[in-house]
């Protein structure tokens, strides 16, 4: 039983509480980004790090933050890691994919998915499933990222991963800049709801037939 | 330098506006652009956040973090001078900076401007993490392609919150409309709202190569 609802603190970031098609946060990064698959994945692994180890951290110290001041303790505790994540990152990738992420990393502190976390997973919860919990978020996030990112690279720079794919097509640039990334993103929600619709419509049917 | 200023603000405000060509505080720019009404009190609140923030940290940059004989702390640990504190301190600094101040200007309104604290409401918390007013205190202090002065910081904060202030009150117009639309159903609320996004960011970028 326990494992279980381990898996499902983790799975549940993927499909059912997906941030970016579901909860629609973290819209920024997202779009700004997500003009190349690798620049969509760095982004999606720096913010993973940066949500598994603060949901962590105020996950351990949440009964030593008192309520009225834990907005500000959050902040601190993220900014933290996001420093980290900052100095790794220049570390130990190539400079102009740092050069492209530009101030969108710093810029993940004020990310509404890993506040949304701390405020209403971490500060309620053990740490181990607190980690599960940022763990499968970020995984979702990421996930969704590589989705718009590969749309938009493949359509608007014709490569994938920076491979060609295809020798004839012409790409059409309006993808890889502001206009493309807001109506992709538009597009793919839609196409999400339409899902979502078209299923329960499916299951009112299936409702009215066995009455 | 009132040509430069000028530019300065157009740059901002048409050419690199900070919703629609740097995809800076989208989630106030979706959440409040309902009503025409809220989208200006929204877009006055952060213009005027962004507009000391941006002076303050420029103030923080300058002689807090980075290394040289101006730094404040290198007088009292003479070690600090060659490296300064950007590396480690800069992020944390800012946000703190913006969250005192969001904090400030919020008590000052209570206490000297009542009626417009009380139709700001809840918008006023919410700048704190608003990504554009810490975008904008990064991007004053990155010195690419050149070291901002301090007026030139400040205007640039400046322009960038009426830019963000304009963006709302188009979509504001927009949305308002699309209320009284038929759309299909699995496009209504935020799906459409993004399309329209990218229609408006799409004019916007008819501005672009006017001002480098």
């Amino acid at each position: 039983m326990a494992e279980q609802n381990n898996l499902k603190e983790f799975t549940k970031g993927i499909f059912q509480y997906n941030p970016l098609f579901v909860l629609v946060l973290g819209i920024c990064p997202s779009l700004a980004v997500t003009t190349s698959v690798k620049n969509g994945l760095a982004m999606g692994g720096a913010a993973t790090f940066v949500l598994v180890c603060s949901n962590f951290i105020i996950s351990i110290v949440r009964s030593y933050i008192p309520r009225e001041i834990r907005i500000p303790c959050f902040i601190v505790v993220i900014a933290a890691f996001v420093t980290m994540v900052e100095l790794l990152m220049k570390a130990y990738l190539p400079p102009e994919l740092n050069a492209s992420l530009g101030i969108f990393i710093p810029l993940i502190v004020v990310n509404c998915i890993i506040m949304y976390r701390a405020e209403s997973f971490a500060y309620k919860n053990k740490p181990f499933a607190s980690v599960l919990d940022g763990a499968g978020l970020g995984l979702g996030w990421t996930l969704s990222l590589c989705l718009i990112s590969s749309i938009r690279e493949i359509v608007g720079s014709g490569t994938l991963f920076g491979l060609k794919v295809s020798e004839s097509y012409q790409p059409a640039s309006v993808m890889i800049m502001a206009p493309g990334a807001f109506i992709v993103l538009g597009l793919l929600l839609g196409f999400f709801n339409w899902r979502k619709l078209g299923k329960s419509e499916k299951s009112m049917k299936a409702v009215m037939k066995n009455d | 330098m009132i040509k430069e200023i000028a530019l300065i603000i157009v740059s901002v405000v048409f050419v690199n506006n900070f919703v629609l060509a740097k995809f800076l505080g989208l989630c106030p720019f979706l959440g409040v652009s309902q009503k025409t009404s809220s989208a200006i009190g929204m877009g006055a609140a952060v213009t005027f956040v962004m507009t000391l923030s941006s002076a303050i940290t420029w103030i923080v940059y300058n002689f807090v973090l980075l290394p040289g004989d101006a730094n404040i702390i290198a007088k009292v640990f003479p070690s600090i001078r060659e490296l300064g504190l950007i590396e480690v301190l800069k992020t944390i600094s800012y946000i703190l900076v913006i969250a005192t101040l969001v904090q400030l200007v919020e008590m000052m309104l209570r206490k000297m401007v009542p009626a417009l604290y009380e139709s700001l409401g809840i918008y006023l918390p919410l700048i704190t993490t608003n990504c554009a007013v810490l975008g904008v205190a990064l991007l004053n202090t990155t010195d690419s392609p050149k070291h901002l002065g301090f007026l030139q910081a400040t205007v640039q904060g400046f322009g960038a919150g009426i830019g963000f202030m304009v963006a709302m009150l188009l979509m504001s117009g927009i949305r308002e409309r699309l209320a009284l639309v038929n759309i299909p159903p699995s496009l209504r609320g935020v799906p459409i709202a993004f399309i329209c996004t990218g229609l408006m960011a799409l004019a916007f970028m008819g501005f672009s190569g006017m001002v480098q």
